[in-house]
């Protein structure tokens, strides 16, 4: 195995991740394999080659955050899905999954400056009411046991958000506790 | 799909609601959450990871995030798939000792040590252990590692659950389920708590 260099700071820069198990090698992938990855270009990278050891709770997976991030018919706006996979990624600690979705939150937000400010104070950075309520919420939904409650909903209402989009920010944030916690434990990020 | 939706069960969206009708413009996700649940507990191959210790594993997990609905219902699933009193004692008893607050839990040496943050380092009592097992002990812990301080995780746990019969698919499946139930209690719960204060404002 290559050399790990794992970063110690939260940053919008590309990693890489190191499967700390052995994945599957792509010459043994079957098609039920590439059904469980759901992109056969996937096959490329080793998380999806370790996680699609399970294939059929791999496709469900994928499928799942698909819908929660991409499709933004009717509801939040791709950057604040992002913001709240951000910052639940800050707080609970995925400095892996915290770089991948900053760097979307600043693409699709403009304010790369603000998400970075999310990375180096932390959660209680204060980048304004409507990102502040999303970050406040994410991070109750992140915390065990559970602390988000009726003041999270009046502040996420406050800030401008309908039930439709108060529902994004409560799936985008609760499948990053699914994502970190497989970032985390499976293997590590490297620069 | 034959099944009630669990998500909708727990929460307790009634067809028609107003919850109902936003949680429909999501389609593929509510679906494929809903798959992920039967992927995982109804799974086409149980060879890696038995349907008892997915069961056992899951009442720990929401256990361990406090009385809930959906607590109840993993709950009940483990009673209706372990064929042994003791393994219900067992988990009950560990999830109260294994009950705690995070996230918490070390970062990569650095600028950001000054967040690091002390918490439960957690293990199965030792006169528990002959009642769960190896495999079960070593998933229990792992567990507990992976619901309060994630971020501690190191490539020696994977080295534990290996050394205690654990397959690199089965330790796959252990980690998504246990990850994915992160995920279900946060849903159903947020979803509550939205119906609830929605009822309250129309109640005022």
């Amino acid at each position: 195995m290559s050399t790990v260099n794992p970063p110690v700071v939260f940053t919008q820069d590309e990693l890489g991740w190191v499967s700390w198990i052995d994945p599957l090698p792509e010459a043994e992938l079957t098609e039920r394999h590439y059904a469980g990855l759901v992109d056969r270009a996937r096959a490329k990278s080793e998380y999806f080659r370790l996680l699609v050891r399970d294939p059929e709770v791999l496709e469900a997976r994928t499928r799942t955050d698909k819908d929660i991030f991409y499709n933004t018919a009717d509801g939040l706006p791709r950057a604040e899905r992002e913001l709240a996979a951000a910052a639940t990624s800050r707080y609970n600690g995925c400095i892996y999954c915290a770089s991948v979705h900053a760097r979307f939150a600043s693409t699709y937000s403009k304010r790369r400056d603000d998400v970075q400010r999310l990375l180096d104070e932390g959660v209680e950075a204060d980048l304004g009411e409507r990102w502040n309520a999303v970050v406040k919420a994410s991070v109750a939904l992140a915390a065990t046991p559970i602390a988000f409650g009726p003041g999270n909903i009046e502040e996420l209402r406050r800030a401008g958000l309908d039930d439709a989009e108060i529902v994004d920010v409560i799936n985008g944030a609760s499948f990053f506790n699914w994502a970190n916690r497989l970032m985390l434990s499976l293997g590590e990020p490297s620069k | 799909m034959g099944t009630q939706d669990i998500i909708d069960t727990l929460a307790g969206i009634e067809p028609g609601s107003a919850l109902d009708a936003i949680r429909a413009r999501r389609l593929q996700a509510r679906e494929n959450a809903q798959k992920s649940y039967l992927a995982l507990f109804e799974p086409i191959d149980a060879s890696e990871f038995s349907l008892a210790e997915r069961a056992a594993v899951a009442a720990f997990v929401t256990g361990l995030h406090g009385e809930s609905a959906v607590a109840a219902f993993y709950r009940e699933k483990l009673a209706a798939n372990a064929n042994r009193a003791p393994l219900l004692e067992a988990i009950k008893a560990e999830i109260e000792r294994g009950r705690t607050s995070g996230p918490y839990g070390a970062f990569p040496a650095g600028p950001l040590s000054i967040e690091n943050k002390a918490g439960l380092i957690y293990r199965v009592s030792a006169e528990r252990k002959p009642d769960l097992g190896a495999r079960l002990t070593a998933a229990l812990e792992h567990a507990h590692l992976l619901v309060f301080r994630p971020r501690d995780a190191a490539s020696a746990d994977m080295k534990a659950l290996l050394a205690a019969g654990w397959s690199t698919t089965g330790i796959v499946t252990l980690s998504q389920l246990v990850a994915f139930l992160s995920f279900q209690v946060r849903v159903v719960s947020g979803l509550r708590t939205l119906a609830a204060a929605s009822a309250q404002e129309v109640a005022s």
